[in-house]
């Protein structure tokens, strides 16, 4: 036992190959369990059961679902591009594992720890608009392209605030790197508990959930009105892709605001974080927060683009830049 | 900018009512009834196909006279009644009394052309076949079945 470890931690590369494939693992494994949940809460809340029949309470029906679109044909449609149209879901779903690695789990478990992991996890991030665009486009449907336009109009809206609302608490930590910024919470009081901050975590929630395309901010793919928006074209495990994208998005989502809020990896009220009991409430506290999206999801109707608009550039970013603002002075200050 | 933050204030507490509802709802039962396995009782005003009323005085079990009137008002045509006369009892004796399903459209003429009260609606609301001949009921059958 003792020469593997050695092993592993004397050869990096098969460190990461180790950390790739588990991560691939949880991203699709969180799609599995994040699907269930979404279909057996939405049921809770307007007072229906939900999957029921197969497995006890329906727990393998995402399972079937999964092995149902992985048998279904690709179809590539005549007018598309084929080969963008290919590329799209890739495109979407490779940046989703791309960020998995480096966020961290745990003092010790993290695919890799990178000096600027939120620079490098806000960028990875992005490209998700640009996959999206790509879908919208090379699908050459009127429904795609304006679910691919709301898309980046949306986006380009949402990840101001988003932006300004980390940069306070980067102020407050003086450091790019996430291991840092949870080590910066560990004692009684998470960032969430400063009022400044909680300002900034309130702001990053609403934007964060327009940014992973959800609803009540999920436009590009607004049912009633673009059928399914940038996806309408795609068949079988392209549109698993992106499914498991957007649930990957969404967890992705909720740990950035673990792990600048709410103390990442550490217990509250300063209880233990070693390396597996760490893992532990950093997964509870993810959950959490996504259960509260969902929560959140199935509660409000769609808005209206306009509102979606003014949302972003009325409220969210004078009110994230005045935070700004006043975290800068009390850091200067203090 | 006069009603900025009233806005925000009014619209951040409605949106906070807004999940109390649904957490509400959250934690309230269920009311689907998982049907096939579980069923609730329907209304007995339930309006689903004819069929004759039990009278268990009666030696025949119904009360039909055999007048045809349900059939001569019947819009779709969908019943068919005969009789014969035999020894020893007053008036007709019913039997024929067909009732094809597949024409039905239950507009409950027949009900309500009945002097004699010996039709009504069944409770009956399970009604899927694969075939047509399945709606071909044969309604003194069916009440020989329900003794």
């Amino acid at each position: 036992m003792q020469q593997i470890i050695d092993m592993i931690q004397t050869y990096s590369l098969l460190r990461m190959l180790i950390a790739f494939l588990c991560l691939l693992a949880i991203v699709f494994l969180n799609a599995v369990v994040m699907g269930y949940l979404e279909r057996k809460i939405a049921a809770r809340i307007q007072r229906r059961w939900g999957p029921m029949e197969v497995g006890v309470q329906g727990w393998l029906q995402m399972i079937l679902d999964g092995v149902k679109m992985l048998a279904k044909q690709l179809i590539v449609p005549k007018d598309a591009d084929r080969f963008l149209f290919r590329l799209a879901p890739l495109l979407c779903f490779t940046p989703v594992v791309m960020i998995f690695a480096a966020l961290p789990f745990s003092s010790a478990l993290y695919g890799i720890n990178l000096h600027i992991g939120l620079i490098y996890i806000i960028a990875m991030a992005s490209i998700n608009v640009f996959a999206i665009l790509i879908a919208g486009w090379s699908s050459n449907n009127k429904y795609s392209m304006f679910g691919a336009m709301r898309s980046v109009a949306q986006n380009i809206a949402y990840e101001i605030p988003i932006l300004l609302s980390l940069l306070s608490v980067v102020l407050t930590t003086a450091t790019f790197d996430l291991q840092k910024i949870v080590e910066a919470q560990s004692g009684i009081l998470w960032f969430a508990m400063y009022p400044n901050l909680f300002v900034a975590f309130v702001i990053y929630l609403i934007a964060g959930c327009a940014e992973t395309n959800r609803a009540p901010f999920d436009l590009p793919e607004a049912e009633s009105e673009l059928t399914a928006g940038f996806h309408t074209e795609y068949s079988g495990f392209g549109f698993g892709l992106f499914a498991v994208a957007e649930y990957g998005n969404l967890f992705i989502m909720a740990s950035i605001a673990t792990i600048m809020f709410l103390g990442g990896w550490n217990g509250p009220f300063g209880l233990g974080s070693g390396p597996i009991l760490g893992a532990f409430w950093f997964m509870l506290k993810v959950f959490v927060l996504m259960l509260v999206m969902m929560w959140v999801r199935w509660t409000y109707p769609r808005v209206r683009f306009d509102q979606l608009m003014n949302l972003a550039w009325k409220y969210l970013i004078p009110f994230s830049l005045v935070n700004l603002l006043i975290t800068a002075f009390l850091v200067k200050m203090i | 900018m006069s009603g900025y933050f009233k806005d925000i204030y009014t619209g951040g507490k409605s949106l906070l009512i807004g999940l109390g509802v649904t957490f509400k709802a959250m934690i309230r039962p269920v009311v689907t009834v998982q049907y096939p396995r579980e069923k609730i009782d329907v209304t007995p005003q339930i309006r689903g196909h004819i069929e004759l009323v039990k009278y268990g005085e009666n030696d025949a079990g119904h009360n039909c006279l055999v007048c045809g009137m349900c059939a001569k008002n019947c819009p779709c045509g969908c019943l068919t009644v005969d009789g014969e006369r035999r020894e020893g009892v007053k008036g007709k004796v019913l039997t024929v009394f067909h009732y094809d399903f597949t024409k039905c459209s239950l507009c409950g003429i027949c009900v309500e052309s009945c002097s004699r009260t010996a039709l009504t609606f069944s409770n009956e609301y399970e009604l899927a076949g694969f075939s047509r001949e399945e709606f071909q009921f044969d309604l003194i059958k069916r009440l020989e079945v329900k003794k």
